[in-house]
Parts: structure tokens; C-alpha cells; sequence
């Protein structure tokens, strides 16, 4: 017989009554995380009875002095080697919540053990040494949070002891950690001054640190939020398999994001067909009355559906309106953990939410090290590096741009049956073919075909990507650009960025998010119009580098970067819309170049000096890189034009 | 031992219980999901993953509150079946009521049950101090089982919280041609994206509560009316926190008679759950050193 238990477990049982957070301590190698452990699980009286003094003495057995580190230093290989090799998790409690911490380890050689440790953590804590400051670890692994999608960060000066508690030190490296991070779009909730040794900074705020005024690291760790299902997002549901175990056929699967409910109206992508949620399935089945009629992000569940469609592991279940895109080719920012190289023309297993397909590597952008700031321009990534690829896909498969959706806008990628590398989705169908499969959709070609319009005008289609800060000249420059290729017989069209946030764009604001929709919706519009022959003239601050490879992406062939290159204080200066003053002023918030980063072009396919040029020289030089690179026919050449596609 | 008990009357067994769904437990709430909805939708994530992509697999069943509650999880994944075998490497050496366990819920529970009996101890390894060497048989005898079944992933129900060295495994975990852990060589694992290609001849352990704690399988073995062993639970001032073998497993003082009560004694404790379990005291690495050559 079945009894309901109806009364509420113990109130002391942390699984009802508290919330649990993981948080992962990161850091360059000896800076002191497995010291702030061992003092944080001693502070909140967390170390089983007696351990202590075990350690104490089988320390001073071995002829050391005592260290707070030993407490972790569960196998015998760390302690020969005295470092952390695995990740390796702790639970402990504070008076608000049950923390599960994950001790990553900080030597170069375990990046992959940092990175295993990092992804399951809500929050970090970046530890650095106050006398040796920032070092390469502590950069690399800035960085890694960055492409783990670890949002939360506290940062942790440890050792304050051995610099005397000097707050001008604290202050430096405050100053150099914080610039470093702000580069990476990361802000850190709080910067604390600490001895994990002595004590100071963890659990009390220390006289010797008086005059630090944020949180202890306790404080902090409690201020942190736990992650929370995305329920608010465009349901995803990537399938895991199809169960047909009795006469039931049950599609199987987690929902990373959204809800579904019986009676939805459902896709599946990649292939786009169409059907309606039947029934969510459970075990144990219900004795009387129907199952659950809704579910959201976070629960595993089974669903089946009012008709025998093709659905495979995989696929993606989301709804007609706001679906994944049917993907062949992306574009991602990746960190790279294989052993040898990766290189332009590799061929990987690439794993993006339960599908996996085959890809090849057909481009590599910005191979850097993320622990040395210079960028090297390497053609390939080597192994602990990060770089940006372009992927070829065998099939098309379901996916998200990151933006979208952080979830299934990521990808794994596996050499050998070994994952080797993962990142962030910047953009998706760079050829614009996968679209092209959708079973559903079938695109309507254009009656005039691409040559009879380049004969006509003269030019091919492309998009000329005017960036620059604001008052830099953009806008001048693509009006005087449009009406000169309009008078010798072209069909020039000037996107202004001020101007489509006035209808196309009016939904948007100016977070990062939107800033990213702003630019692709901008370069969706002047790609197509590239297709079909036009010279699309695109005004934009677009400040994300990311944002405008994601348009580069989109465009495909014959996209250019053009760099309106005037320093920020002239374009200060000229500031013809006012917009400087008011941002300065503090009536505009995250205006770019005062309050919101501008990320110059590295390697724009032409700069334009606009401070300095008058408007019809700059315009000249315009002209005459379009001839170049064979978009305009030659001045000589214009009265045959002989451009075909 | 048909004697079957609720969880304020531990005789035997608690009933299985074939009620209402539990797997929503507020069907309809906009609450957060808590914390036990969490943990269970993982692992029910972990094991669909682990059927998906491997080809031979079987769950290792100790008969023990952890490997019953990743039974019973395994049964909600998959809707009620177990669609793999169930394989119980049997030293011989367990407590009765752990034989009667196995002999009556194999039946109800629709499993597809492997005994592998183990070797006898004079085949162990000599050095190893004579608990260990006792918990060795149960290693070989999984190799066993191994070379004869040629299964490619073993879904065994070890937990982080348990002990220092299982804090550092991976979900899904690959073992070497002798079921050995290299525990400097671990692939990354991240994203709940998992490494599901074992090297030819070797095979994977896939550990689909490693994220759980001992407080977190016995509320969860309340909330969904699992059945336990009765042993867990006090009788004259002892019970038993940790099932192995007889001769090398010893009770705690405890006087809980309930799960609630030992709930409520996990919450004061700071004593390590497999400190009645002898082969982990002997020496600093004796644990270490049986895991490295297979032990689960």
C-alpha cells in the first residue's frame, strides 16, 4: 500500500532547508588555494574530530612544518610532488549555505583537470600571491572562466603577510587583476585581502587588514547566487534517445532550457518537422488521473508525440517560432587540450548538446596563449591555447550561437575518443547552407540572376563593414561612399546603424547580448543584399571583434572590414551628436569609447584615416580598394565591364 | 524474513512501493526544483547517456543503499526496466540479510542478475595488509567478470563525499586493460559532454551518483520509498553505515531507528562514513593503492 509521506523532513537536513553552491578555486601554481581550503574547512568547523592534531603530528612525524595544505593532499602522489593533480572536490558549510568547493590544480600540465573542476562551478575564486602578482596561470585561467561561462568571480590577494599587509601592494595588484579581467568582459564581485596562513581576511576582517573595506572570503562565498535552470529561454530539449521498451515510443531527454507542456506544438531540428506533445511519461506510472502536463529546464524527462515523425538522438526539440538554426558551418572561440597541435584541415568528432557529428577545421583565427597577453598570430592552436575556428560539419546538426543560448551554444570536440577541446559558438551558418536543408523551409531564389546584375551595375555584390568609434566619421564616409558608387552606375545601399535601431532594431538596447542581435541582424540584411548584387555600405560602431567575425561569417565571401580610424579624443572632440558629453555627464550608460569597450580592428581589411583624410580623399581610397579587390570593375575597364560571378 | 516494515518499524526490509509518480514532484510547480529533483535528473542524464553510448553495458549492484538507489534510478530512466544486467560480484562473504535482499528483488524488481563469485584469498596479492587483501577478491573477481561478459561500461555507484580518492573521479572514467585508474592521466570531462570510448579491450566506469551524498541517497531512498537492508538501521545501540563484507565490516553507535533519525545524525557527524570499513585504515594508501589496480 501506498503511503505519501506528507510531513517535511528534518529541518536540519541541509537537502531541504539549504541552498548548495559550487565554487571553484583557480589560480596560478603555489599562489595558495589548497592553503585557503584547508583554513576555510578549520574556519567553519568543518575538519572531522581530532585531524587536525593527526596532521599536526604525522607533520611533524616527517620532520615539516605543519601546512594548511595537507589536508587535502589525499594521495601519495601529491605529496611527493607537493602540487594538485586532479580536481578534487570538498563540502563544507557556511552559516548560509552548503558549499561544494572544487580544488583545481594550478600547474600548467593539469589545464584539463582546471578546466574538468571549472565547469561545474556556479562561482570561482581567483587566488594570487601579493608578492609575486598576476602570472601566466592566473591569466590562463581568467580566461578559461571566461569560455566556461563562469559570470561570478572573487578575487582572493593571498599571502598579505609576506608584503607586510601593505595596502598599496593590495591596491596594485587589485589595479593589474582588475584591468586583466575587464579585457575578458568579467568583473569581479570582490577583491579581499588575505593570509589563508595566518588567517587574516578569511573568516574575520583581521586590525592587520583594517582597512580593507569588502567582504571576508566567507562573505563572499556567500554572496555568490547558485547557477538556476534557464527557464526563461526558447525551450531546447537535445534528444538523448528513443525508448521503445513497450508500445510507448518515447523520445528522451533533458530540458536545457524553457518548458514544454502536453499539447505543444513542437520541432525537431535539425530536420524541422513538426508535432505535438502527446504526453510526458513517468515512472512510477500515476495510479489514477494523467501524468505531469508540463515540465521545465533541468528536468530529464520522456515525452511522446501524436505522430510517428523521424526523430533521432541528437536532435533538438524546441518550438517553430524560436528555433535552434539547422547548422554545417561555425564559427567558435575554443580553448585546446589535445596533444598535438590543431590545425587548419583536422578532422574531429564535435559534439555539440547529445548530437555528434564529424568536422573539419577550415579556418583559425587569434591562436593565442591566453597566459601571455601578445597575441602571436599562430597559425595553428597548440595544446593549453585558445583560438577561433570555422568548422565544416559532415550533416547538419541543431545548434545555437552562445548568445542564444549557452547551453546548446557550445561544442566539445574530441580526438581519438578523447575530448581534446571545447568552446563558445560566436555564429553559426557561415555559408548560410545549412538553412538551405531545412526540410520545411524552401528559399525563394531571386529571378535575376547575380551576373545579369553585376552587368548592369557594374560591380559585384558585397558588404563594406564601416566600423569606428562613435564620431569617428562612419556615417560621412558611407553617404559619400553610396552617392560616388551611385553616380557611376551602381546600386549602393547605406546601412546606418542609428538608423535601423529606429525600426529593424528597435527591440534591442545596448548590452552585450543586444549588441550582438544589433550587429547580426545588421549583417543578415547586408549579406543578402550582397548576394543579390548590391554594394551593402554598413555604418556601425559594432565594437565586439567577436560581433564582427560573427557578420564576416554570415557575409561569407566579399565582406570588408574598413577601420574609421580617428583616436578616441578627436572623435571625442568632433562628438557631432552630443553623445560624448551626455555619456560623460553619466546620462548615458555603456556608451562606447567613454563607459563600454571599443575592441579595434587587429586586421582590418582597410583603415581609413578619417581625422586625418579630407572626405573625397578618403572616399578615393575607398574606391580604389574595391577595385583592387576586383568588387568594382577598373576605372579603365568600366565602359565592359567583364565582372561574372 | 518475509517480515517487511514502514521506516518507523525496521525489521527487514522496507516495502517497494508502487505509488504515484514522484518523479515531478510538484507536477506543475513554479518552484525551483530542489535539491533531490536536481541530483535525480542528473543522474538520470548520466545513465541515458551511458545506455546511448556504449555498447556492453551492466550496473554493479553491492545491494547497498547507494547501488539500490541507482537501481531505482536506472528503473525512472528508462521507465521501469533495467535494460542492462545487473551484476553482483559476490565475495561470499556478505551478512544473510544482504543474500535475502538480492534473492527477493532481483525477482520484484525485474532484474537480469550476474553473480560473479570471486577468487578465494590465497590467489591476492601478499602485501597488501590483510583487509585489503580480503577487499582485493572482489577486484579479481570483477576482472572476471570482465574477461567472460567482455562488457565495455560498468556502472558502479561510488560517491565524491565517500573517501578522498573518489573525490577526484570523473563521471564517466576510463579504465586501463587491467581495469586499472590512472588517476594522472584522466581525460577533461566538462559540460556533461562525457568520454564514451573506451581503448580496445579495456572498458568505461560510469558513476552516475558520484555528485550525491550520504544524506542525500538516504532522504532521497525515504522520499521515493526505496526498500534498504535492515542492518542500516539501530538495533541495540549499532547499526551498520556502510555494507561490505562480514568478517571486515563493523557497525557504529547510533541509535537510529529511522531514516529520519539517521538524517539526523548525518547532520552532527563528523565521523567518515567508511570508517567502519577496516581496508580503508590500514595504511595512508591502502585505498589508493586498490583503487589504482580496480577496486571500485
Amino acid at each position: 500500500m501506498y503511503m505519501p509521506i506528507a510531513e517535511p523532513l528534518a529541518e536540519t537536513h541541509a537537502a531541504k532547508a539549504r541552498a548548495l553552491i559550487r565554487i571553484v578555486i583557480v589560480g596560478h601554481v603555489d599562489h595558495g588555494k589548497s592553503t585557503l581550503i584547508g583554513r576555510l574547512l578549520h574556519e567553519t568547523g568543518s575538519l572531522p574530530d581530532g585531524k587536525l592534531e593527526t596532521l599536526r603530528s604525522s607533520s611533524a612525524r616527517r620532520g615539516m612544518r605543519f601546512e594548511w595544505s595537507f589536508l587535502l593532499d589525499a594521495l601519495q602522489t601529491e605529496r611527493d610532488h607537493g602540487i594538485t593533480i586532479d580536481t578534487s572536490q570538498i563540502r563544507f558549510r557556511t552559516t548560509a549555505r552548503d558549499v561544494v568547493l572544487i580544488d583545481a590544480p594550478g600547474h600548467t600540465e593539469f589545464l584539463r583537470n582546471m578546466i574538468t573542476g571549472a565547469s561545474q562551478a556556479d562561482a570561482a575564486l581567483l587566488i594570487i600571491d601579493a608578492v609575486e602578482g598576476v602570472r601566466d596561470q592566473t591569466r590562463r585561467h581568467g580566461y578559461l572562466l571566461h569560455l566556461l561561462g563562469v559570470r561570478q568571480i572573487a578575487v582572493v590577494i593571498n599571502k598579505m603577510d609576506r608584503v607586510g599587509y601593505d595596502e598599496a601592494r593590495f591596491r596594485e595588484v587589485e589595479a593589474d587583476i582588475s584591468s586583466e579581467l575587464a579585457d575578458l568582459g568579467l568583473t569581479a564581485q570582490a577583491v579581499i585581502p588575505i593570509s589563508a596562513r595566518e588567517g587574516d581576511g578569511v573568516a574575520l576582517r583581521t586590525p592587520r587588514i583594517a582597512w580593507h573595506r569588502g567582504p571576508t572570503v566567507l562573505k563572499a562565498l556567500d554572496d555568490f547566487a547558485p547557477a538556476r535552470p534557464m527557464r526563461e529561454l526558447a525551450l531546447r530539449m537535445p534528444v538523448q534517445a528513443i525508448y521503445k521498451f513497450d508500445d510507448r515510443r518515447i523520445v528522451a531527454g533533458r530540458i536545457e532550457a524553457g518548458r514544454i507542456a502536453v499539447g505543444d506544438a513542437i520541432v525537431v531540428m535539425p530536420s524541422g518537422t513538426a508535432a505535438r506533445v502527446r504526453s510526458i511519461e513517468t515512472w512510477p506510472a500515476p495510479v489514477a488521473g494523467p501524468g505531469p502536463q508540463w515540465a521545465s529546464a533541468g528536468e530529464s524527462i520522456g515525452i511522446t508525440l501524436d505522430s510517428e515523425i523521424f526523430i533521432d538522438r541528437g536532435d533538438i526539440v524546441a518550438t517553430a517560432a524560436m528555433r535552434p538554426k539547422a547548422v554545417r558551418r561555425l564559427r567558435a572561440r575554443v580553448f585546446w587540450l589535445g596533444g598535438t597541435p590543431l590545425g587548419v584541415g583536422a578532422s574531429l568528432d564535435v559534439r555539440i548538446g547529445t548530437a555528434g557529428v564529424r568536422g573539419t577545421v577550415v579556418k583559425i583565427e587569434h591562436a593565442i596563449d591566453p597566459g601571455r597577453l601578445s597575441s602571436l598570430g599562430a597559425a595553428d592552436i597548440a595544446r593549453n591555447h585558445v583560438g577561433e575556428i570555422e568548422l565544416a560539419l559532415t550533416r547538419p546538426v541543431a545548434a545555437d550561437p552562445y548568445s542564444v543560448n549557452a547551453r546548446t551554444g557550445r561544442i566539445v570536440l574530441e580526438a581519438d575518443g578523447r575530448i581534446a577541446g571545447g568552446g563558445l559558438v560566436l555564429s553559426v551558418d557561415v555559408a548560410g547552407e545549412g538553412t538551405r536543408k531545412r526540410a520545411t523551409i524552401v528559399p525563394v531564389k531571386s529571378a535575376v540572376p547575380a551576373a545579369e546584375r553585376a552587368r548592369r551595375f557594374g560591380h559585384r555584390g558585397a558588404v563594406v563593414w564601416l566600423t569606428g568609434l562613435p564620431g569617428s566619421g562612419k556615417s560621412t564616409l558611407g553617404r559619400a561612399l553610396e552617392e560616388r558608387l551611385f553616380a557611376r552606375g551602381g546600386m549602393p545601399m547605406l546601412l546606418d546603424g542609428d538608423t535601423l535601431r529606429d525600426g529593424l532594431n528597435a527591440d534591442l538596447g545596448f548590452s552585450a547580448a543586444d549588441r550582438t542581435e544589433n550587429v547580426r541582424r545588421i549583417a543578415e540584411v547586408a549579406a543578402h543584399l550582397a548576394r543579390n548584387g548590391v554594394i551593402a555600405i554598413v555604418a556601425a560602431v559594432s565594437p565586439s571583434a567577436a560581433d564582427r567575425a560573427a557578420a564576416r561569417a554570415i557575409a561569407g565571401s566579399r565582406f570588408y572590414e574598413v577601420f574609421a580610424a580617428a583616436p578616441p579624443d578627436i572623435c571625442e572632440q568632433r562628438d557631432p551628436k552630443g553623445h560624448y558629453r551626455r555619456a560623460r555627464s553619466g546620462a548615458i550608460a555603456g556608451f562606447t569609447g567613454v563607459s563600454a569597450p571599443y575592441e579595434a580592428p587587429a586586421a582590418p581589411d582597410l583603415a581609413v584615416a578619417t581625422h586625418v583624410l579630407e572626405i573625397t580623399a578618403a572616399v578615393d581610397q575607398l574606391e580604389r580598394f574595391l577595385e583592387e579587390v576586383e568588387v568594382l570593375a577598373g576605372g579603365e575597364r568600366q565602359a565592359s565591364p567583364d565582372v561574372s560571378i | 524474513m518475509r517480515e517487511t516494515a514502514r521506516n518507523d518499524q525496521p525489521i527487514l526490509a522496507i516495502d517497494p512501493i508502487e505509488g504515484p509518480g514522484r518523479a515531478h514532484a510538484r507536477p506543475g510547480s513554479e518552484d525551483d526544483m530542489d535539491r533531490l529533483n536536481e541530483l535525480e535528473a542528473q543522474s538520470i542524464f548520466i545513465l541515458r547517456e551511458a545506455f546511448a553510448r556504449l555498447k556492453h553495458l551492466a550496473m554493479l549492484w553491492s545491494l547497498g543503499k547507494d547501488s539500490n538507489v541507482m537501481i531505482w534510478l536506472a528503473r525512472k530512466a528508462f521507465f521501469g526496466r533495467v535494460p542492462f544486467p545487473v551484476l553482483h560480484v559476490d565475495t561470499g562473504k556478505k551478512f544473510p540479510e544482504m543474500y535475502a535482499f538480492r534473492d527477493r528483488y532481483r525477482t520484484e524488481w525485474h532484474l537480469d542478475l550476474i553473480v560473479e563469485p570471486c577468487p578465494p584469498i590465497e590467489d591476492m596479492d601478499p602485501t597488501l595488509p590483510p583487509a585489503a587483501r580480503s577487499a582485493a577478491r572482489k577486484t579479481e573477481g570483477l576482472k572476471l567478470a570482465l574477461a567472460r561478459h567482455g562488457f565495455d561500461g560498468l556502472i558502479a555507484g561510488i560517491r565524491r563525499d565517500e573517501e578522498p580518492t573518489r573525490a577526484k573521479e570523473r563521471v564517466f572514467s576510463p579504465r586501463g586493460l587491467e581495469g586499472s585508474w590512472d588517476v594522472r592521466d584522466q581525460p577533461p570531462e566538462f559540460w556533461d559532454h562525457f568520454n564514451a570510448t573506451p581503448p580496445p579491450g579495456a572498458h568505461m566506469r560510469v558513476h552516475p551518483i558520484l555528485h550525491w551524498t550520504e544524506a542525500d541517497v538516504w532522504a532521497y531512498t525515504r522520499r521515493e520509498n526505496i526498500p534498504i537492508i535492515g542492518l542500516y538501521l539501530s538495533r541495540d545501540g549499532r547499526r551498520y553505515r556502510s555494507l561490505g563484507d562480514a568478517d571486515i565490516t563493523f557497525p557504529v553507535a547510533s541509535q537510529a531507528k529511522t531514516i529520519d533519525d539517521i538524517l539526523i545524525e548525518l547532520d552532527a557527524t563528523k565521523v567518515p562514513e567508511r570508517s567502519g570499513r577496516a581496508m580503508d585504515h590500514e595504511s595512508e594508501d591502502a585505498f589508493e593503492r586498490l583503487r589504482a589496480s580496480g577496486y571500485l
